[in-house]
């Protein structure tokens, strides 16, 4: 089948099995593999990815259904060379260890921030927890996110 | 301790930013799965159903059918080769792919070779695989009883399914203790089967190329070096020799053990790239991660611990069965198969100890490598706190109170344990001591007893870890023979910046930050200059690789001494410049300078120009250094956590209200990321202590074999964590460093179960196993009379 979406701002089409997954059209056919797998029951959240700004889990999805979408991966956060307040958060606040959880973490939070611009520690922490991480515990996870709060608030 | 070196050479001491990060929050990373080669295969593994079993038919007639599958791959076609069969870590043998029977439920039956993922996946599933089923053996206790039927009937003239016994201490003295002793505890304590679980599951590409007859594997390996000599020793017979073999370890995500074995998948897919000279990919999923790579734990534990009328702790007796599953696939040195569990005299003063530990074939997955830990040594920990809570219960004495009186002292260090180890630096006292203050231990004992009044339970949980990391020695310390020094290589270039690399491999640690900092420390070369390189085989110095915590006591050594051996030859260099002896130079980090005449200095930088420019008559050119570091002992980190639960006596359901770990890894490197180990390894705590079990039916049926039921901790789960720290140097490790990655997730399962069972302690609950899940404790609770 014939799928046209529009990732991180480029178009792009390709012919694929009806079956396919949105993550392996990502990661195998269109080469953003920024994009991560880590389980197969939609618990991790290493292959989250904003589909039209909400987090999706791109392993629960199949890739005709973005047809016709706009999707962003955490390839598309940095703009013009100038990093999202999230991804200045998560090095700040040493945020990720061995990075593989991160994409995802940090595209669930791009949507989070995006609709509670001011959240508890409480809000965050509910926020997050359909993204697994085995490296950090999450504390400074959270303090990543409450930075970026921080700088969106402040106009940056 | 204030940092030597300025926040521009970022030496120790320093909170330096990572260097990872950058490309990680980009989402360009490099992990096994990125790599993409022209022409790529792929590889899907068919599992058995089973957990023992005849095969009596593979049938791949359909898979051979679906377009894309090249072929099926059995134990038949490998038996040719003779790579049907591995040898493991432990000098066991594991199937690669099974010829006559198979072992576990979800041990590899088949592989489906295909160009694509999906079709090897079609191909997989309809793989058609006829069982004759066996009697199954799960309870490792069963598998002893006469009569149980011998798993390993590969094994000529086994008769029974213990694969060894091994003890450890003096028997005679341990027993006369316990005889003399005024009071003794004995419980039964359970750690069951867990999964490291790394977010990133294991796979890898290996690619031969046909012409220059090389194979390179990229691999999620904690231990490439050890791969290489591995491939090299059991394929050596098929054409493949260690100057062809290239293992490539990019970026890990997350290891925590569960990447040291060599998995069967890993030698399908290698063995599928010689035979049709193409690159293939073998990515596990979730699934197969959790039921069938290495498992963590599963140790059988009886313990006993006497003390005299005054509460002073005499001796430990121990006695543990070690679930292996069908075989013996652990990574521990060679000489020692229970690890270095006979750390479990922990941090107390005993006077005798005896520990027996067998090793017991099962109808399970083989494993029995570490969850984040040092060989075993979350066993001994929890052993040894659980037991010294329960004796303090026991006397009615307050538990820290207890831990103070039989902690080893500062003045005995070094301390020669028990059981022969020599601890080499601690003050176990001052740790409990400032996790108490920081906790105010004392208005929480009060509050405890007023909510105790109220019918509220309420848990306060202390452990008091010692930890043993760093292997280690070569005298006692090998794996398959290979002594395990660790390595690393400095090139100095002339404009002043650097190269290192080393025999490790980061797996999230921030080895790239850290080690860099050593170097920077050592040299004064500002660490942004430094670019630390690892996981190469072909670059790369040889080492073991990274796990046991050893990346600091072993190669962040051998970055102190390798940068020593630059700068004592710039020494050289500047007093040749300076034209003055070696003598009389004064070195402060990055630069030479002339005794009472400060301002003729040379810096480091320029020390490198000259030995590429104008180095001195009869000096080799260059500014280079390589140390294959060999310990000359372990090391101690320890720390004292306190916990503090409340339990609902409704629903079983255990909170963690507060969590104060205080750490000692002697001296830090980089604060912000030994903050950030110990966060990670309290939530590895956290897990196996509440969440984390796989278990199996009487089938061999696996339960807890995906996320559904295999619990891992969200940010919901995890309380905020509470750190400090104090600092007790190693004597022996250039540096003063100890290691510090896996400190909490050895200390906090004991916090827990002891705050647990001190919340329930009136009620005439006395031990309860970990994962201490509301089920369980909703048992506990209406057993002892609680309705709730």
């Amino acid at each position: 089948m014939q799928v046209q979406l529009t990732i991180n701002g480029e178009k792009h089409e390709a012919d694929v099995e009806p079956r396919l997954l949105l993550v392996h059209l990502i990661r195998d056919v269109l080469r953003l593999t920024g994009t991560h797998i880590g389980c197969d029951t939609t618990h991790c959240g290493a292959c989250t990815v904003l589909l039209e700004g909400r987090a999706v889990k791109s392993c629960t999805l199949f890739a005709v259904q973005a047809s016709g979408k706009q999707l962003m991966t955490v390839e598309g956060l940095e703009q013009d060379g100038k990093l999202h307040p999230l991804q200045e958060g998560f090095m700040a606040e040493h945020g990720l260890q061995c990075g593989y959880c991160t994409p995802g973490m940090l595209m669930t939070s791009v949507a989070f921030l995006e609709k509670h611009p001011k959240p508890s520690e409480d809000d965050i922490r509910r926020a997050i927890s359909g993204n697994l991480c085995r490296c950090t515990g999450y504390v400074n996870i959270v303090k990543a996110v409450q930075h970026a709060a921080a700088a969106l608030q402040g106009g940056a | 301790m204030e940092p030597r070196t300025t926040a521009d050479v970022g030496g120790m001491g320093h909170s330096l930013k990572r260097k990872e990060d950058p490309r990680f929050i980009r989402g360009r990373g490099t992990y096994v799965d990125d790599v993409q080669l022209p022409g790529m295969l792929y590889l899907d593994i068919v599992r058995s159903t089973h957990a023992h079993a005849k095969i009596v038919k593979i049938d791949s007639a359909k898979a051979l059918a679906v377009p894309g599958v090249l072929a099926v791959i059995t134990g038949a076609d490998l038996a040719k080769y003779n790579l049907h069969w591995m040898p493991t870590l432990m000098s066991d043998t594991q199937m690669v792919l099974p010829v006559e029977k198979v072992m576990y439920q979800a041990q590899e039956v088949a592989a489906v070779l295909a160009t694509s993922r999906y079709a090897a996946a079609d191909g997989a599933a309809v793989v058609e695989v006829e069982y004759d089923p066996l009697p199954v053996v799960v309870d490792p206790r069963k598998a002893l009883e006469p009569g149980a039927p011998v798993l390993r009937t590969d094994k000529k003239d086994k008769k029974d399914n213990h694969i060894w016994h091994w003890e450890w201490g003096e028997k005679a003295a341990t027993d006369r203790a316990f005889t003399e002793a005024a009071v003794t505890v004995k419980e039964n304590i359970y750690l069951p089967r867990i999964h490291v679980a790394s977010i990133e599951t294991c796979g890898c590409i290996a690619h031969f190329d046909k012409i220059d007859g090389k194979l390179t594997v990229w691999m999620t390996t904690q231990a490439p070096h050890a791969i290489r000599t591995v491939f090299a020793l059991v394929a050596g017979h098929v054409g493949l020799t260690e100057h062809k073999i290239r293992i490539i370890s990019p970026d890990i995500g997350g290891g925590f053990g569960g990447k040291v074995p060599v998995y069967p998948g890993y030698v399908i897919a290698v063995a599928a790239s010689v035979l049709t000279g193409k690159p293939v990919k073998w990515i596990e999923d979730r699934m197969e991660n959790l039921q069938a790579d290495s498992f963590a734990r599963d140790y059988h534990i009886t313990a006993e611990l006497a003390a005299n009328k005054d509460g002073k702790l005499t001796a430990l007796r121990i006695k543990t069965l070690a679930d292996h599953g069908y075989t013996d696939a652990a990574a521990n040195p060679s000489k020692f198969p229970a690890g270095l569990f006979h750390v479990c005299t922990g941090s107390y003063d005993l006077k005798a100890a005896h520990v027996e530990v067998d090793g017991v074939y099962t109808n399970k997955p083989p494993g029995g490598i570490a969850y984040r830990c040092s060989f075993r040594v979350t066993e001994a920990v929890h052993t040894i706190e659980r037991m010294v809570d329960l004796m303090a219960h026991q006397l009615d004495i307050d538990p820290a109170e207890f831990r103070m009186k039989n902690f080893v002292k500062p003045e005995q260090f070094p301390y020669k344990s028990a059981l022969g180890w020599e601890y080499d630096s601690g003050n176990y006292a001052g740790a409990l001591q400032k996790a108490m203050d920081t906790i105010s231990y004392a208005e929480l004992r009060k509050e405890q007893a007023a909510r105790r009044a109220r019918g509220e339970l309420m848990g306060i949980g202390i452990s008091s870890f010692t930890e043993i990391v760093g292997a280690g020695p070569s005298k006692h310390f090998d794996i398959l023979g290979l002594k395990m020094f660790d390595s690393c290589e400095i090139r100095v270039h002339p404009t002043g910046k650097a190269i290192a690399r080393f025999g490790t491999k980061s797996q999230g640690q921030g080895h790239e930050t850290t080690y860099a900092q050593i170097l920077a420390e050592e040299l004064g070369i500002p660490a942004r200059d430094i670019q630390v390189e690892e996981g190469d085989t072909d670059t790369a110095p040889y080492g073991l690789g990274t796990y046991a915590s050893r990346s600091t006591p072993v190669a962040g050594a051998a970055a102190a001494v390798a940068a020593r051996k630059v700068r004592d030859k710039a020494r050289k260099i500047a007093a040749h410049l300076l034209e003055v002896a070696e003598d009389d130079l004064v070195w402060e980090p990055g630069k030479f300078s002339v005794k009472g005449a400060p301002s003729q200095s040379k810096t480091i930088q320029d020390c490198a120009f000259a030995a590429y420019t104008n180095h001195p008559q009869g000096m080799e050119a260059g500014l280079e250094a390589v140390s294959y570091y060999d310990p000359p002992n372990l090391t101690y980190p320890f720390g004292s956590y306190i916990c503090v639960v409340d339990v609902d006596a409704g629903t079983g359901e255990v909170k963690v209200r507060r969590f104060v770990a205080i750490d000692d890894c002697g001296n830090i490197i980089n604060p912000m990321i030994v903050q950030g180990q110990v966060h990670g390894g309290l939530t590895m705590g956290l897990a196996p202590a509440l969440f984390e079990e796989i278990s199996y039916d009487e089938h061999g049926n696996v339960q807890g074999g995906s996320f559904i039921d295999y619990l891992v901790p969200t940010a919901v789960e995890t309380p905020k964590w509470e750190t400090g720290h104090t600092i007790t140097p190693s004597p022996h490790h250039p540096l003063g460093a100890k290691g510090v990655g896996e400190s909490a997730t050895v200390g906090a399962p004991a916090a827990i179960a002891n705050a647990v069972v001190d919340a329930l302690w009136h009620l005439g609950v006395r031990h309860v196993d970990i994962p201490i899940t509301p089920a369980k404790v909703w048992k506990l609770l209406r057993e002892h009379g609680v309705r709730g």
